[in-house]
């Protein structure tokens, strides 16, 4: 479904994204982990055509992808969300997701229609006419992920859609995102909570300044020691090591 | 949803106004009311761009002095009829826009840098009519007096209201349509955040385009109405600074991103003009001292425009009301 080859940005002097090569397949649910400032952000600006990469490949349903405009990428069937959440201020939830639907509903009344099914698909059903401006950091989340999913997309790259939501609110987010999975749609997700990461996704890239350190299964991943020490130094990963090997927090 | 009750008040609103006609038998009154929505229609089709598109213009002027000049020189230089010159102008006004539009939107210029693009523009037009020889210079351009509907010259003023009318009206719907369109939608959601559109598959730099076509159009039919009811154009008045200031203040007294705004703005704008003009006099510069503080005092206190005086007066009312009603 996506396929990124030795892919590099540089902004200045900093290596941002450095030589990066992954294979998503269709249908299934990866991550994409790594401590901040890793370049997980960037890597997904990337591939929807944000930044233009200095070199590398994209290859999206067998579509060389590069330096294509962000707008035609959403149009062939990949979108990202946003891990600081961008709602259109000023108009309701269900205007806000309607203006994803409209990627594939030219008639308002389709596209408000389809509004409705995907806030109820994702529980902000009952905030329909709410200004998006007023809802929760949770509901934001909500709200990013429905307007992603309006665009009916082949493949949703999801920035940290559960960063900043409390354990309950998450607990119920999660299933949203397992919905999406049965549903058809590929995803990747940048994300944080190894909650999370563990009880959702299949298999895991790890980036720690700018390069894929690890890959695989969540679990095989966590163990692995570059992983622990990109995430938690050297000197803490060694002391963990004494008394075998857990999965970092 | 869909909008049809704001079709409802938008046919109602112009059903009424065109009574006028009618009952209103003062002429100079009548001008009064031509004068108001001639004002709307330059502050609706600014509002098409920077209400609902969030690109502030401060050079509308560009797109209104091309329609004025357009209709005037093709009377003069080569006798081509007026209502084929309206179409004209629009369409050249339209031209200059996509033009404009396009040295800016192409280079992702926004905010202030656009607005000074404009500007920028505007001032060049305006320089280069004054020294142009078919636009009669800074002498201006004088449209010889024959009144007859083909030659879109009224004797009756009434005539001249039918016009605007008629221009307003189409202005309007088109506005209307935007509102509950595909292309409003993606409209609105790059003014109100334009990552965000482009994530969504919006094509941000063919919708500003639509809009600033759009926009320019509806200037440029404004300027066609200027030349045709004042029938004496020169480099000042077509691209002058004033009718860009005019055409920003409408819709942003009345309320950005609204149907009705720059009607409302007209209305109160050119009423306030013309009570200052008859009690204080011509002194220079006091009608645009009154729009400074009327503009500063309503971005403070109704920062959405005048329009929203309603919303904040229903809210007042639903209070009132006893529980249950």
């Amino acid at each position: 479904m996506l396929e990124i080859n030795g892919i590099s940005k540089s902004f200045g002097g900093l290596r941002a994204v450095d030589n990066v090569s992954m294979k998503i397949s269709e249908g299934s649910l990866v991550s994409l982990i790594g401590p901040n400032g890793a370049g997980k952000t960037t890597l997904f600006a990337l591939i929807t055509g944000f930044h233009k990469p200095d070199s590398g490949t994209v290859t999206f349903a067998g579509n060389d992808i590069l330096g294509v405009k962000p707008s035609e990428i959403a149009r062939a069937g990949m979108v990202r969300t946003f891990q600081i959440v961008q709602p259109f201020a000023g108009q309701t939830v269900r205007e806000n997701i309607a203006v994803g639907a409209h990627l594939r509903h030219a008639s308002r009344r389709d596209a408000l229609d389809r509004a409705r099914e995907v806030a109820e698909m994702v529980g902000l059903g009952d905030r329909l006419d709410q200004d998006a401006a007023d809802l929760t950091v949770a509901g934001r989340k909500r709200l990013e992920v429905a307007r992603a999913l309006a665009t009916d997309p082949k493949l949703v790259l999801f920035d940290e859609v559960l960063a900043g939501l409390n354990p309950s609110e998450i607990r119920d987010v999660i299933p949203v995102i397992r919905a999406v999975r049965d549903s058809g749609v590929t995803i990747l997700l940048i994300e944080h909570v190894m909650q999370a990461v563990m009880s959702l996704s299949e298999y895991t890239f790890v980036l720690n300044q700018g390069r894929l350190i690890a890959e695989g299964e969540p679990r095989a991943v966590a163990a692995d020691q570059a992983v622990i020490e990109a995430y938690l130094g050297p000197g803490m990963a060694a002391r963990l090591k004494g008394q075998s090997a857990q999965v970092p927090a | 949803m869909v909008n049809t009750r704001q079709l409802a008040a938008l046919l109602v609103i112009f059903g009424l106004i065109a009574t006028c006609p009618f009952w209103i038998v003062s002429p100079s009154a009548l001008n009064t009311v031509i004068a108001i929505l001639y004002i709307t229609l330059l502050g609706q089709a600014w509002n098409i761009l920077g209400g609902y598109g969030g690109q502030f213009s401060f050079g509308h002027a560009a797109f209104f002095g091309t329609g004025a000049y357009t209709v005037a020189v093709l009377q003069i230089q080569f006798g081509t009829n007026p209502w084929l010159g309206m179409i004209a102008g629009g369409l050249l006004a339209m031209g200059v826009a996509l033009f404009v539009g396009f040295a800016s939107f192409r280079y992702g210029l926004r905010g202030s840098y656009f607005a000074l693009v404009t500007l920028a523009f505007a001032e060049v037009l305006r320089i280069l009519s004054n020294s142009v020889g078919f636009t009669g210079g800074g002498v201006g351009i004088l449209i010889p007096l024959e009144r007859n509907l083909a030659n879109m010259q009224f004797a009756d003023n009434r005539g001249y209201f039918w016009l605007i009318w008629t221009l307003c009206l189409v202005c309007f719907l088109t506005v209307w349509w935007i509102g509950r369109s595909r292309f409003g939608a993606w409209l609105m959601a790059v003014r109100d955040n334009e990552d965000a559109a482009r994530a969504l598959g919006v094509d941000v730099f063919r919708t500003k385009m639509g809009a600033v076509a759009l926009s320019g159009f509806f200037s440029g039919l404004a300027g066609v109405f200027y030349a045709q009811f004042y029938l004496y154009l020169d480099p000042l008045i077509a691209y002058g600074a004033a009718i860009s200031i005019e055409s920003l203040l409408v819709p942003i007294i009345g309320g950005m991103g609204t149907l009705f705004g720059p009607l409302i703005g007209a209305a109160v704008i050119h009423t306030l003009s013309e009570v200052t003009r008859h009690n204080i006099g011509d002194v220079p510069g006091v009608a645009l001292a009154i729009y400074g503080v009327l503009l500063i005092v309503i971005v403070m206190f109704l920062p959405r425009g005048l329009i929203s005086i309603f919303s904040v007066a229903g809210r007042v009312l639903s209070r009132w009301r006893p529980a249950n009603a």
